[in-house]
Formats: structure tokens, sequence, C-alpha cells
């Protein structure tokens, strides 16, 4: 699975509350900071591998761990519309 | 304070559809006392500025504005999310192709039903339903998103699942299916438009199979109506705390409804910023927090959760706007709603129309 943001859907800087949301049509969803790091490696050309692969040697943390994290945060975004599969 | 999270740009009440559930306000504001381009750019500014992250571009109908382009700019300009909420009717490639090149984000298209002769009864306008249909095409094949709208009621609810399946054929990633609001139009078409018990149990059992069967493909947002409820649903996420709305005549309101609430006086972008309007103004400060509440909203552990309900509902059925919405079982005015519920069941309405 590459993930990719659904049309109409950014991360985008709030700056009046000095924190990043989700944009989406007529919501907004505020991520939690390991939920921003993965929206971050979220470009549409990464797989779910790849995204581990970068996260386990950012945060130098084992690779099978973070793998059910990220695929259960995916699954989740694209269920709520946010991230298309 | 916290800042507002979405500007409602109401920019006219014109529209060529006349739903009988219109959220409009009974009074329609004409065009000569609509606000101008200039007027609604600068309220575009201020709302970003105060922090404001998305603007619904609504009406009436916003297509019927001559510079619906130019105010999208203006909108996208200010940084703001732009979302076109439109019945889809005067939407056709070129404004579509102008609408997304001025930085349109979404499109959010309204059905009255889902078969053409229902949909055009109810939206009391001949060849509606095909226009929208061709207004759907338009928006996904330009790439942009799309969300439907169906306002259900009594008259249309046993088509449920065919909206769920217009959505899908239409190309929608969202489904909102909106139970009417019972006031202004819908108030005066109560009686007509309350769903029955039945069709709310069949409603919910068909959205929360649907959901399922098209996880990932279809978003589906559902609200049980108040009528039916147990407790009030949070208002505007509470009055003066996330939302404001900019009527077409330039009012500042906490939720547009709000108008609806007699003796209340709201301020004017031409006379005030929207800045003022937010923090300062008596309107938005009335039913702001908690400490307004009545009982039994003071000290309810839901006080800060529902909000008390819905400022209009509770003017609209008690005459009084700092009443408990009486669609909490905890109202003493609760009984209103199984009585209307009583009652309903006739078949005609009124549209909407200029007076």
């Amino acid at each position: 699975m590459t993930p990719r943001f659904a049309p109409g859907v950014r991360l985008h800087h709030d700056q009046a509350r000095a924190r990043w949301i989700v944009m989406a049509p007529e919501r907004m969803f505020v991520p939690d900071e390991t939920a921003l790091e993965v929206l971050r490696l979220v470009d549409g050309a990464r797989d779910v591998d790849a995204i581990v692969d970068a996260l386990a040697a950012k945060f130098d943390a084992p690779r099978d761990i973070i793998a059910t994290d990220v695929r259960a945060m995916l699954d989740d975004l694209v269920a709520r519309g946010a991230l298309a599969g | 304070m916290k800042p507002p999270l979405a500007l409602l740009a109401e920019l006219t009440h014109r529209c060529p559809l006349r739903c009988p559930y219109c959220s409009n306000p009974v009074e329609l504001t004409r065009a000569s006392a609509e606000l101008t381009t200039e007027e609604w750019a600068r309220v575009f500014d201020e709302a970003a500025a105060i922090g404001c992250l998305q603007v619904h571009l609504s009406g009436g109908e916003p297509t019927a504005r001559r510079d619906i382009v130019e105010i999208t700019a203006a909108a996208h300009s200010a940084g703001l999310y732009t979302n076109l909420i439109t019945a889809g009717v005067l939407l056709d490639a070129p404004l579509l192709a102008r609408l997304k090149a001025a930085g349109l984000d979404h499109v959010q298209l309204s059905v009255q039903d889902a078969e053409p002769a229902g949909a055009e009864r109810i939206g009391g306008m001949k060849g509606a339903h095909a226009r929208k249909e061709a207004a759907a095409r338009v928006v996904v094949e330009a790439g942009l998103p799309l969300t439907l709208n169906a306002v259900v009621h009594r008259q249309n609810l046993h088509n449920l699942p065919l909206l769920i399946e217009t959505a899908l054929a239409w190309g929608a990633a969202r489904l909102e299916v909106a139970h009417v609001q019972y006031y202004g139009w819908a108030l005066i078409n109560r009686d007509a438009l309350l769903p029955t018990r039945g069709q709310l149990d069949e409603a919910t059992r068909v959205v929360v199979a649907a959901r399922e069967a098209h996880r990932g493909r279809l978003v589906i947002d559902y609200v049980v109506p108040d009528y039916h409820a147990a407790r009030p649903k949070a208002c505007m996420g509470g009055w003066g705390n996330a939302f404001l709305a900019v009527s077409p005549a330039g009012r500042v309101l906490p939720c547009h409804a709000a108008e609806s609430i007699s003796g209340m006086v709201f301020p004017n972008v031409r006379d005030t910023s929207l800045r003022a309007a937010w923090e300062e103004s008596e309107a938005f400060n009335r039913f702001r927090g908690t400490d307004w509440m009545p009982e039994p909203c003071r000290g309810c552990e839901r006080a800060e959760r529902d909000w008390g309900g819905c400022r209009c509902q509770a003017f609209a059925l008690t005459g009084d706007a700092a009443a408990t919405d009486p669609a909490c079982a905890l109202s003493p005015h609760h009984a209103l709603l199984a009585a209307a519920l009583a009652e309903a069941g006739t078949a005609g309405f009124r549209y909407r129309e200029f007076g």
C-alpha cells in the first residue's frame, strides 16, 4: 500500500493555535505527535514499508512494533477518508 | 475565549430552489442589501486573522452571485480552506474550472431525493436533479473532492438506500445524511417533514450497514434528529465557541438561524470588525460558556459537552432562547417533541419564497 492524501486533504499549519492539523472537506483532525510524524512521510511515493523504515531509523526503535502501529494508524485514516490507500 | 474555527459565509438568499426546509430565515434578504465583493474580501481577511481555518461559501445559492469566482479567490488568498455549498443547478464546467483556478478546495452538493420526480417536487424546480448529476460529474472530472448532502425527512427517508447509491454513482467521497432542523421554514412545514420513529430506526440501520459495506470508499456523516433524541446536540459546538456566520446583509451570527430569535441585535460587518463581534458583542456573549444556563443545565455534567443544545430550537418551542433545549429529556418542555411527533403526518408543505 502506498498511502496518499485523499483529494482535498492536506497538512496545514494552524498559526493561531501553533499546531499542525489535517485539513479535510468540512472537517479537520488534530494529529497527535506520532500521527504527525507518519503523515509527514505520506507523499504518494513512499509505500508503508518505506514509511516504517524511515521512522525506525529516525527513532531508533524496533521495526516490527513501529510497523504494527503505522498500519493501524493508516487503516484508521483511510476509513475516515483522510488518506487513500 | 477561543478563536473561531470556521466561517459560514451566506453570500445571498437568492436560490432557484424552493425547499420547504430551507435553513435561511423566513424574512429573506434581497439582492440590493447584499455585501459587495470587497466587503466579503475584508470579512475573509478578518476571519483568517482571528483564527478561522475554513470558510463555507453558502446561501441561498452562492453561484447565483455573479462575483462568486472573485469571492472564492478572495477567500483562498486570505488563507482559508474554501468549501462551496451548492444546489449545483447553475454549476457547469466553465464555471467550475474558474472556481478551481481561484482556489476552490471542495464542493458540497445538495440532493433533495434519489429520484428526479421526488427531488423536483421537494426542491420546487423542474429539471433540477439532472442538472445536479451533471454538476457532480463536472466536479469529479475536475479532480475536486465532492460531498453529497442529502437532507432527509418523512417524505424521502424511504429512499435512503438509493441516496447512498447515488453518492457512490456520482463519485462522492463523503455523504452527509442531514435530518431537517426544525426552525424557520422547516418549523412552518414540520407536520409534513417530521419522520416517524420507525423511519428513523430503519435509517440508522441502513447507515450502519452502508458504512461497513463502503468503508474506505464513502464516509457517511449522520446525526440522530432532535425530535427522537433524549439528549440535545452540541449545536454549533456551543454558542460563540467555534463557529460564526455572516448573513447576506453582513450580520455576524453565532449560528445561521440565530436571527430567528426575536429581540436579539447582532453586530454587522459594515459597522464593526469581526474580532469585535466575536469577542465583545452582547449577542455572542449572551449564551457563551455556561454562566447563562438555567436548571437543569446548570451544574449538569453534560453542560460543557452539549452546551444546553440549540438556542434557536429552545426559542422556537418555548419562546425563551435561554431555556434548556427541549430535545433534552431533562427539559420541562421535552413533552412538546412527542406532541409534535403525534401531530405530524400531513403531505402538503409550503415552499420557501420571498415575502
